[in-house]
């Protein structure tokens, strides 16, 4: 089964538009099978069958009573289809959200997605993660929707519809994901080049789960402290030549002198399963050759490949590997 | 009714040189030879684009294919988009209406023949702009080739920061230029219809076309005109600095969105509307019955008209209105399928009880039916807002709208030529090749259409130049590509019926149909004053009352 299916929902916003939807096509359907057989019926039963027969048809110029039950019957259908998506629109968009719920800020980048959750004091990149609601207990994750450029879109089908990214407007939605494991996704408005390679991966986790991850996320990674680093000549090494070269104007380290914020956190790479927003898996050496040459995993991203030594290529790689 | 042509104009002219042929067409006011070039200028960018959308295709047909750059990838849908809306169909549509309006209202030629010129040309340099970005696209700035912002450019991407180079301005100056070209075209339709009609004629006595295409032609003059006055404003703010849908200065990007789609979406009737025009005379005269319910098709077609004017944000449900807009633009768009229902019921009901003859127009004509209801109906599945939080940007949507677009428009106007085209040139067309393209297309479409709806029901976003495997995803892009190729075959047998017919065909004489509209009773080809007296009618289907005099229109009408 395709892990994006829209009628696969996992998570109260879906099972909404899912139920909606249902009804939607079950109408469209029934109309669907009406019109089409009259059409067949039409078609097989009055087609001219002597083709040497010139004689004329009866003309009929109309009838009022058809014609009436014709514009009626849609226009209750009409009316009944927009009431129930009012009712779907209404307890999607407008739902209040409880004291419990957590917080997560999503920043739309090109080409990648940066998360922040203030109340807990984490940034990450291109992982969400948040916890299972229980349906009897539910503890929402609200997003709030921002843009550090262009338009992108978070649709993950599963847990919900997708929500526009626009810069200068702030947009917000809602998930509530009913049972733990991965959930996909990939932006879904044309943003640029890379437009293709903006996943999105959301882990959602049994609360316990989810309460060690944000543990180890608000620790200061073991391979920033001084006496670690120093125990390893190759890692240190590729510290020093992070540190020194342009990769600090865009990434972040939490505890070193690297604070840009072009480009996604780096505190915690090693707990992400994937790089370059999910195109490539999180592997020494697909680390290395996106270090090396961003455009063979990615065409178009906006990390650029730094010319490094194979020395210095092997050295960075190693560093990035402690940031756990 | 009286005879319609002088005998002088049978005298066969003696070959001139080339030359002044091409400078007779290239200054020429004349509404028949100018609906004749936009028509031409349509075909040939329709296999411009038709490349582009193959390019994209073959890039498709697996995952992480690599047949094409990104770049080159989203150059080809922006370039695709903007071709096929407004340097293919809008000039079919247009040169449908310049070549059949006057004829069919027993005029000598358009309200306004010079501004008709003019805005042929307007569009035609449109495409130049448009196409020339391919060279010119690189500027001074290096970030060159074709626009990639796609068809409906979306604020920030436009802006210098994210687009520098030219591409971008190429893209802005061609909807400007083909802009004031179709606004010209449609004031001409307009005065056209409301001032040439000829004696008798009432408004209530036109042709069902052209009721259609005076609704077109004003959805044009209230849609074109705030796209054009975006693309001024674009201008303005890549160039003297203003920050209109500038964000990075405190624009809006969403201001952008709603002029786009205060034109996108009434575009869509603009180019519909004309195409049920087209429905709604075959579909008659292939049934031997008069049309079903005239006044109602008229006021359908009319109310569709406005609708289509309150329905724009309906494009916007994933940019989160307030629950009460998006309530509204829910009701009104689904309001729409009542009128166009009502056309879809009207059609049938002019089939009922006929004797159907199914030649290449009325196969393409009964397509368009089956196609449209379909379209229709997956429209409503849009339109309910948050069905649409899935489906919009995603490739359901775009199987929907070439549903409409494919499916719907360009049927009916492929049924159109087939119809008009003895009565153009005066030969008839390969009726064999016609069945032949009829089917090919029937399939390839199908094939194409149909089975692109599920990738998008699956989760796959529009505007992506790969995708990744295990999604479900790749036996549907394979099947989806295989009928392009179907398609391109249709097209090119409709290619070498036309070239074919024009040189070989048979002589058609002035009524193949044995319809019943005024042009039919002028010579195939009209002489380029159309008809020698101006003939005076008194009812919808002048010629039937002329042919049966034993069962005439006005005891019914």
């Amino acid at each position: 089964m395709s892990p994006t299916n829209i009628f696969a929902p996992a998570s109260t916003p879906a099972d909404s538009i899912f139920s909606l939807s249902m009804f939607v096509i079950l109408a469209c359907a029934v109309i669907f099978i009406v019109v089409s057989a009259l059409l067949g019926y039409a078609v097989v039963r009055f087609r001219n069958k002597h083709s040497d027969d010139r004689t004329e048809p009866a003309q009929i110029y109309g009838s009022t009573q058809v014609e009436l039950a014709w514009t009626v019957i849609p226009i209750l259908i009409v009316i009944a289809l927009a009431l129930a998506s009012a009712r779907v629109i209404a307890s999607v968009q407008d739902a209040r959200r409880p004291p419990n719920a957590l917080e997560v800020i999503v920043t739309g980048h090109e080409y990648w997605w940066e998360y922040r959750y203030p109340a807990l004091n984490i940034v990450t990149a291109n992982e969400l993660h948040v916890p299972v609601s229980d349906p009897a207990h539910p503890t929402p994750t609200f997003l709030t929707l921002l843009s550090a450029n262009t338009d992108h879109s978070f649709w993950v089908p599963r847990l919900a519809g997708k929500t526009d990214l626009i810069p200068n407007h702030p947009n917000s939605m809602w998930i509530d994901p009913h049972e733990p494991g991965l959930f996909l996704g990939q932006c879904a408005q044309y943003c640029g080049t890379q437009h293709a390679k903006m996943l999105l991966r959301v882990y959602v986790q049994p609360r316990e789960e989810f309460n060690r991850w944000v543990e180890e996320q608000q620790k200061v990674p073991h391979g920033s402290t001084a006496e670690a680093v120093s125990s390893n000549a190759v890692s240190s090494t590729g510290q020093r030549v992070f540190e020194s070269t342009a990769c600090v104007n865009c990434h972040t380290v939490s505890g070193t002198p690297a604070k840009g914020r072009f480009g996604p956190d780096l505190t915690h790479l090693m707990s992400r399963d994937t790089i370059a927003s999910g195109a490539a898996r999180n592997t020494p050496e697909l680390l290395r050759l996106w270090i090396k040459n961003p455009d063979a995993i990615k065409p178009g991203s906006k990390m650029p490949a730094m010319g490094l030594s194979e020395p210095d290529l092997d050295a960075v790689t190693a560093y990035l590997e402690t940031l756990r | 009714m009286s005879t319609n042509t002088i005998t002088l104009t049978e005298v066969p002219v003696i070959s001139r040189p080339f030359t002044l042929r091409l400078h007779e067409w290239v200054t020429t006011v004349d509404h028949k030879r100018l609906g004749i070039l936009y028509i031409l200028y349509a075909l040939t960018f329709l296999i411009v684009g038709g490349i582009e959308a193959t390019i994209m295709r073959l890039q498709l047909i697996r995952p992480h294919n690599d047949l094409v750059s990104p770049e080159l990838f989203n150059r080809m849908f922006t370039m695709h988009g903007t071709t096929m809306i407004f340097f293919v169909a809008m000039p079919l549509v247009f040169g449908f209406a310049n070549y059949l309006v006057p004829l069919m209202i027993g005029a000598r030629d358009m309200a306004f023949p010079r501004l008709n010129a003019f805005s042929f040309w307007m569009t035609a340099l449109a495409s130049l702009f448009l196409y020339f970005s391919f060279l010119g696209g690189d500027g001074l700035y290096g970030g060159g080739g074709a626009p990639d912002v796609g068809w409906f450019a979306y604020a920030p991407l436009t802006a210098r920061t994210f687009s520098v180079g030219h591409s971008t301005d190429y893209w802005t100056l061609s909807p400007l230029a083909s802009g004031f070209g179709s606004i010209g075209t449609a004031i001409n339709i307009f005065a056209t219809i409301l001032y040439m009609r000829c004696p008798g004629m009432t408004l209530g006595k036109m042709p069902l076309l052209a009721w259609l295409n005076l609704t077109m032609a004003g959805l044009v003059i209230l849609a074109v005109s705030p796209l054009t006055a975006a693309q001024l404003m674009l201008l303005v703010d890549r160039y003297l600095g203003a920050h209109f849908f500038d964000t990075q200065a405190g624009g809006s990007a969403v201001i952008w969105m709603h002029f786009f789609w205060v034109f996108g979406h009434p575009e869509v009737y603009v180019l519909v509307i004309p195409a049920f025009a087209i429905a709604s005379e075959i579909i008659p005269v292939f049934s031997r019955k008069a049309i079903f319910g005239y006044p109602v098709m008229v006021m359908a077609t009319v109310a569709i008209g406005f609708i289509s004017m309150s329905v724009w944000a309906h494009h916007m449900f994933t940019e989160r209105m307030s629950s009460g807009a998006n309530t509204f633009f829910v009701l009104s768009t689904m309001a729409i399928a009542v009128p166009t229902g009502i056309k879809i019921f009207n059609w049938l009901a002019t089939m009922w009880g006929g004797k159907i003859r199914f030649l290449t127009p009325m196969l393409f004509c009964t397509a368009f039916l089956f196609q449209f209801l379909i379209a229709g109906l997956t429209g409503v599945t849009l339109a309910a807002a948050p069905f649409d939080w899935h489906l919009g940007s995603s490739y359901y949507l775009v199987a929907h709208f070439h549903y409409v677009i494919v499916g719907a428009i360009r049927f009916t106007l492929f049924a159109g030529f087939y119809y008009w085209f003895p009565k153009a040139f005066g030969k008839m067309y390969n009726e064999a090749l016609g069945k032949l393209h009829f089917w090919l297309f029937f399939i390839g479409f199908h094939l194409t259409f149909d089975f692109m709806h599920v990738p998008g029901l699956l989760g796959m976003p529009r505007r992506i130049y790969t995708y990744e495997p295990g999604r479900g995803w790749d036996i549907w892009n394979v099947i989806v590509t295989i009928g392009v190729f179907f398609q391109a075959a249709g097209i090119l047998v409709f290619a070498v019926n036309l070239v074919w017919s024009y040189f070989r065909g048979k002589t058609a004489g002035n009524d193949p149909w044995d319809a019943w509209t005024l042009e039919w009773s002028t010579s195939s080809p009209p002489p380029a004053y159309n008809y020698a007296v101006i003939p005076t009618v008194r009812r919808r289907r002048p010629l039937w009352d002329l042919k049966h005099p034993e069962d005439p229109d006005w005891r019914y009408e």
